[in-house]
């Protein structure tokens, strides 16, 4: 019933709002409506008026909070990707970032464990556990920690540098790895991303092809997505030109470079930063399967 | 042509020369990868069920479909024929596709045919039809046995339940979605 989930919710923002700032974050509202996003080749911003666009990420904008000496930061915002509908997607979603200066993607892994069982135990005090499917999971549980490279060949007995090669990376990860997560008991990071995986985040200092990046999956479901903080800016802009080039190959729009950004990310300091998915969080709290039953209204129905 | 943004339940696309319903449809995008859109789809032809995956670029093909207003003629072994009452016009579908549909099929009945292109791929019947009962055993008066319905043959050979009262030579109502008596003609 949606007027239940509704209240779970609220209970839920309120809950990871608590926990930020009883740990001392700084809890910030940057602007919805920006001149570029970071440009990605799979995220397609919705453009509004000439040469602004809705966010994809706050994550441009809280980046260069850091870069003015801000240490721990954290925001609840809205979200936009234009043409993303599915049972665990809409084009405006809810999401929750959070930077860390001075840490790497680590500190970000044992928040994650933190925070869960937070709101576990504050918003579902009688069961402490999450739903996907109808399989329980419990965040209290030791979770399970395993490289990208490590799920591909253990589920899915394939190289994951080939399968992106081949271009079967999302078939296999949709198909085989996410549901054999599915079937553990507790949540499981999926960690070190080949770094074509990866365009915002740090380079492995012993492992020049892999980049620090985790995802965080509660039943199957992909609930969080985490790194450690590129701050080279030659790098970075390379980075963003090779995913404008591969949208252009794709027929894609090229998009705008985030200048301000660029200019400023050398003084920005060895940092972390992370989003998770807050309409998915509740879906995980209320145990449904769709984000339509998490919502008050979806575009359908507008 | 439709892209993958207009994958949903219900889009009708031609796959490989055949139409086909999407009966289920996902969007699934894992993070910082390419969206996939998955889709399970039944053929209109023989109802198989296929499962597909399209990533973003993909386009389909729509299938045109067109109901047309069709008398049923006459059965040759396996064969049923369809007539146009405007156009003369006539298609023939095979027992296999007409499924259940068959069972109702009484001469001179008038059904919607769902055409792709100049192939006949199913029929939509009235929902009630009425047949004459041509085979039933006869109600034994004071029957106790509590027995609430017989057996009996229509003219188009389908056999069905009906109450104990129908006799041979009786017209009744059939309801064409369950199959099941829904009532007697009367008069």
């Amino acid at each position: 019933m949606k007027i239940d989930a509704l209240w779970l919710r609220a209970n839920v923002i309120k809950t990871v709002r608590d926990f930020f700032w009883e740990r001392g974050f700084l809890e910030v509202e940057t602007p919805l409506l920006i001149p570029a996003n970071a440009p990605e080749e799979h995220i397609n911003p919705i453009i509004t008026l000439p040469s602004w666009q809705l966010q994809t990420s706050p994550e441009i904008c809280m980046k260069r909070l850091l870069c003015s000496g801000h240490q721990k930061l954290f925001q609840i915002s809205r979200c936009w990707r234009s043409d993303e509908r599915g049972s665990r997607h809409l084009s405006e979603f809810t999401m929750l970032e959070w930077y860390r200066a001075g840490c790497d993607y680590r500190t970000l892994m044992a928040d994650c464990e933190d925070l869960l069982q937070y709101v576990v135990a504050k918003c579902l005090p009688d069961n402490r556990r999450f739903v996907r499917n109808s399989v329980q999971i419990d965040p209290f549980v030791p979770w399970q920690r395993i490289s990208v490279q490590d799920a591909f060949l253990h589920y899915g007995q394939v190289d994951v540098l080939d399968c992106l090669r081949k271009g079967l990376y999302e078939e296999v990860l949709t198909s085989v790895i996410e549901p054999a997560l599915a079937g553990h008991a507790s949540p499981v990071i999926l960690m070190d991303y080949p770094i074509e995986l990866a365009a915002l985040a740090r380079i492995k200092p012993e492992n020049s092809g892999l980049a620090e990046r985790f995802e965080l999956y509660v039943g199957g479901l992909e609930l969080a997505n985490g790194f450690s903080e590129l701050n080279d800016p030659v790098e970075q802009r390379c980075r963003f030109e090779e995913a404008n080039c591969s949208r252009s190959n794709a027929g894609q729009a090229v998009l705008p470079m985030p200048e301000p950004f660029l200019s400023m990310l050398a003084t920005m300091p060895e940092s972390a930063g992370i989003a998770l998915g807050v309409d998915r969080l509740v879906m995980l709290s209320a145990g449904v399967d769709s984000i339509d039953e998490v919502v008050a209204f979806t575009p359908e129905e507008l | 042509m439709y892209t993958v943004a207009d994958l949903k339940k219900g889009l009708k696309i031609i796959l490989d020369g055949d139409p086909y319903l999407v009966v289920a449809f996902d969007f699934v995008k894992p993070g910082k990868g390419q969206a996939l859109y998955r889709t399970k789809m039944r053929n209109m032809i023989n109802g198989s069920l296929l499962d597909r995956t399209y990533r973003s670029g993909e386009s389909f093909e729509p299938a045109s479909l067109e109901e047309r207003t069709m008398e049923y003629l006459y059965k040759e072994g396996e064969h049923y024929t369809f007539m146009d009452q405007q156009t003369y016009e006539q298609v023939v579908m095979e027992e296999e596709t007409l499924g259940e549909a068959k069972n109702y099929l009484l001469e001179n009945l008038k059904v919607e045919v769902m055409l792709f292109g100049e192939k006949a791929i199913g029929i939509s019947l009235p929902n009630f039809v009425n047949l004459r009962v041509t085979e039933t055993e006869q109600w034994a008066k004071g029957d106790t046995s509590g027995n609430d319905s017989k057996p009996a043959t229509v003219e188009t050979g389908y056999v069905l339940r009906v109450p104990p009262f129908i006799e041979e030579g009786e017209l009744i109502v059939i309801d064409t979605r369950t199959g099941e008596y829904s009532t007697r003609v009367k008069g």
